[in-house]
């Protein structure tokens, strides 16, 4: 058997891997596995890789090159292994950001290494998109990572005509690769380079917090085509697969994140959704009253129920309240009353967040309640413990059709017998949209830190 | 390159179909873990820019070369771990109601449960 065949099978296998891990990661049986098919592939990629005689024939490459593994290895694995739980949509968010990067660069290096005046036009169009895409993943993937961190505001960031400026830099780009592609011009590539990360970042601003796991998504899928593209370039099957699947899939699993929050696509990426109608909603909440109450309030209505309901939110995330959340359970459980966790499927940071932060306090399994199966439990519920949610229990979403969450699917607490809301203020959730169930007499709300909150209910309770 | 462009563009399109209905229906728990899954996968450039500095010539290319596969290595070990780590969170459930094997029986939680790394929340 040739090196060449051998080299095609090994990377086959690592494409079936590949398959196999995304198979694997759409079911909850099946994923871990999945997850390990994946790395066997990337192992045996790499590995092969490696004794390719281009790879390996320069041994002054081939040490920068394991120097720069060892780097990588070295800043990844503590990186990826000490953040919180509740910082992982940001950790996707870089690691896909440096990937497109990755790509950007082969692209560049192709691009330089081309000889001149020989070079067929898809070659350069490859290379093109390659630079393109990967640098806007880079730029976007980055301004993601310091919304989600809090470096910057997670609200969307608009300036007067900001579509028409992004047009035109969107128009800029395609132009500037066109003249690449005619001139074959080093220093416009350069240019081009740089383009693209200001429309990375342009593209991302206005996209508020709530939505950017989404836009992390889309990113992704970005990335997986640049990555394809790169594949093109250098004539490798594995990378323009590879590149594909990630492309291909990401692209749908964006939509299907996208209908979870009851929105389009269009409308997350362009609506700068939230930024408007804040202003209104701290001025519609000057003129109601709410009823907040303490905590020793509280504390004896949770005590005295018969069921409570908590639903957790953005808010509980931020403040990693999960295991203050779980002793409270336990401290009423432990009185007789019957806790449950209603979670809707995007509370938290991500889609499917909320259930692996409750897990990792050791919230038992049985607790955790999926929003179909909570809701018809809602009428029965004596008390809804609603902590740092807001907009997947607003029943605008029902009631509102003018409303920009409208037709989102939410957890009915408004049916449970009492409200209570945990909130740090009165201002709007992500959506920024007001609640009137905020105002409800069967609503009381409680101010401050979601931890801090919840960690004097659990006393309130045991004194109760 | 025997196929010629035509032979690649076969590839991709057949790869885009397989993208696409492979993950068809994926719960919405499971959302977070795909992406951050499928973002391993990419990491597949890692090999691109192995080549690349494998053919650098110049000190310019080889600086490029180096940087990338840095920030390759950081997408694929990122990647894969970070996936871990979420999963692993899956599969704490089972373990938790006394289970003793730990083996994911449970519809909604499921996920193997050999490995017995201990790094991540305070089980």
């Amino acid at each position: 058997m040739s090196r060449g065949t051998a080299t095609d099978l090994v990377y086959l296998v690592a494409i079936v891997g590949f398959i196999l891990a995304l198979k694997g990661l759409s079911s909850p049986k099946h994923a871990r596995a999945g997850n390990l098919a994946g790395a066997v592939g990337m192992l045996l990629a790499v590995g092969w890789t490696f004794s390719l005689p281009s790879v390996h024939g320069d041994s002054g490459d081939l040490i920068l090159m394991l120097v720069a593994m060892a780097i990588g290895i070295a800043i990844a694995i503590p990186a990826a292994r000490l953040v919180k739980m509740t910082a992982m949509p940001q950790m996707v968010a870089i690691f896909n950001g440096v990937g497109g990067g990755a790509a950007a660069l082969v692209s560049v290096t192709e691009f330089i290494a081309l000889p001149s005046k020989t070079i067929a036009v898809y070659k350069i169009v490859e290379v093109l998109f390659g630079v393109l895409v990967g640098s806007v993943s880079l730029s976007g993937s980055a301004i993601a990572f310091a919304k989600l961190q809090e470096i910057m505001t997670g609200r969307p960031i608009t300036y007067p005509a900001q579509q028409v400026v992004n047009a035109v830099v969107g128009a800029g780009v395609l132009g500037l690769a066109v003249a690449t592609l005619v001139t074959a011009s080093t220093p416009l590539l350069v240019i081009l380079l740089a383009l693209s990360l200001v429309l990375g970042v342009i593209f991302v601003l206005p996209i508020g917090g709530a939505d950017v796991p989404v836009l992390i998504s889309l990113l992704n899928s970005f990335t997986g085509l640049a990555v394809a593209a790169s594949g093109f370039t250098l004539n490798s099957d594995l990378l323009i697969v590879a590149g594909t699947l990630v492309g291909a899939s990401g692209m749908l699993l964006t939509r299907m994140m996208s209908q979870a929050m009851g929105r389009s696509l269009p409308n997350i990426l362009f609506s700068a959704f939230g930024s408007v109608v804040t202003a209104s909603g701290s001025e519609v909440s000057g003129d109601r009253s709410v009823r907040s109450g303490t905590p020793d309030d509280i504390g004896v209505l949770l005590a005295y129920a018969r069921k409570v309901a908590i639903v957790p939110g953005y808010g509980l995330a931020v403040a990693q309240a999960q295991h203050t959340a779980r002793e409270l359970a336990e401290a009423l459980a432990d009185r007789g009353v019957e806790v449950y966790y209603a979670i809707h499927p995007v509370a938290g940071r991500m889609p499917g967040h909320m259930n692996v932060l409750l897990a990792e306090a050791n919230v038992p399994y049985d607790q955790l309640k999926e929003m179909d199966e909570a809701n018809p439990e809602m009428q029965t519920t004596d008390v809804a413990l609603v902590v740092g949610a807001n907009d997947v229990v607003n029943p605008a979403a029902k009631n509102s059709p003018g409303s920009p969450i409208y037709g989102m699917p939410i957890i009915n607490v408004e049916q449970a017998g009492n409200v209570v809301f945990l909130k740090r203020s009165m201002r709007p959730g992500f959506a920024g949209i007001d609640n009137d169930l905020l105002y409800d007499p069967k609503t009381t709300l409680l101010f401050g830190d979601a931890k801090e909150s919840l960690s004097k209910l659990v006393s309130a309770v045991a004194s109760a | 390159m025997s196929g010629g462009i035509l032979g690649y563009v076969t590839v991709f399109v057949l790869a885009a179909f397989v993208g696409y209905e492979v993950i068809s229906k994926v719960p919405s728990i499971l959302h977070t873990p795909l992406m951050s899954g499928s973002n391993a996968i990419h990491g597949i450039i890692l090999v691109g820019t192995m080549i690349v500095l494998g053919h650098a010539h110049t000190p310019a290319e080889q600086a490029l070369g180096f940087v990338a596969v840095l920030l390759a290595t950081l997408n694929v070990v990122g990647g894969f771990v970070v996936t871990d780590r979420m999963l692993e969170m899956f599969k704490a459930k089972p373990a938790d109601r006394g289970a003793a094997g730990a083996r994911a029986a449970h519809g909604e939680s499921g996920g193997s449960s050999a490995g017995g790394s201990t790094e991540g929340g305070d089980r």
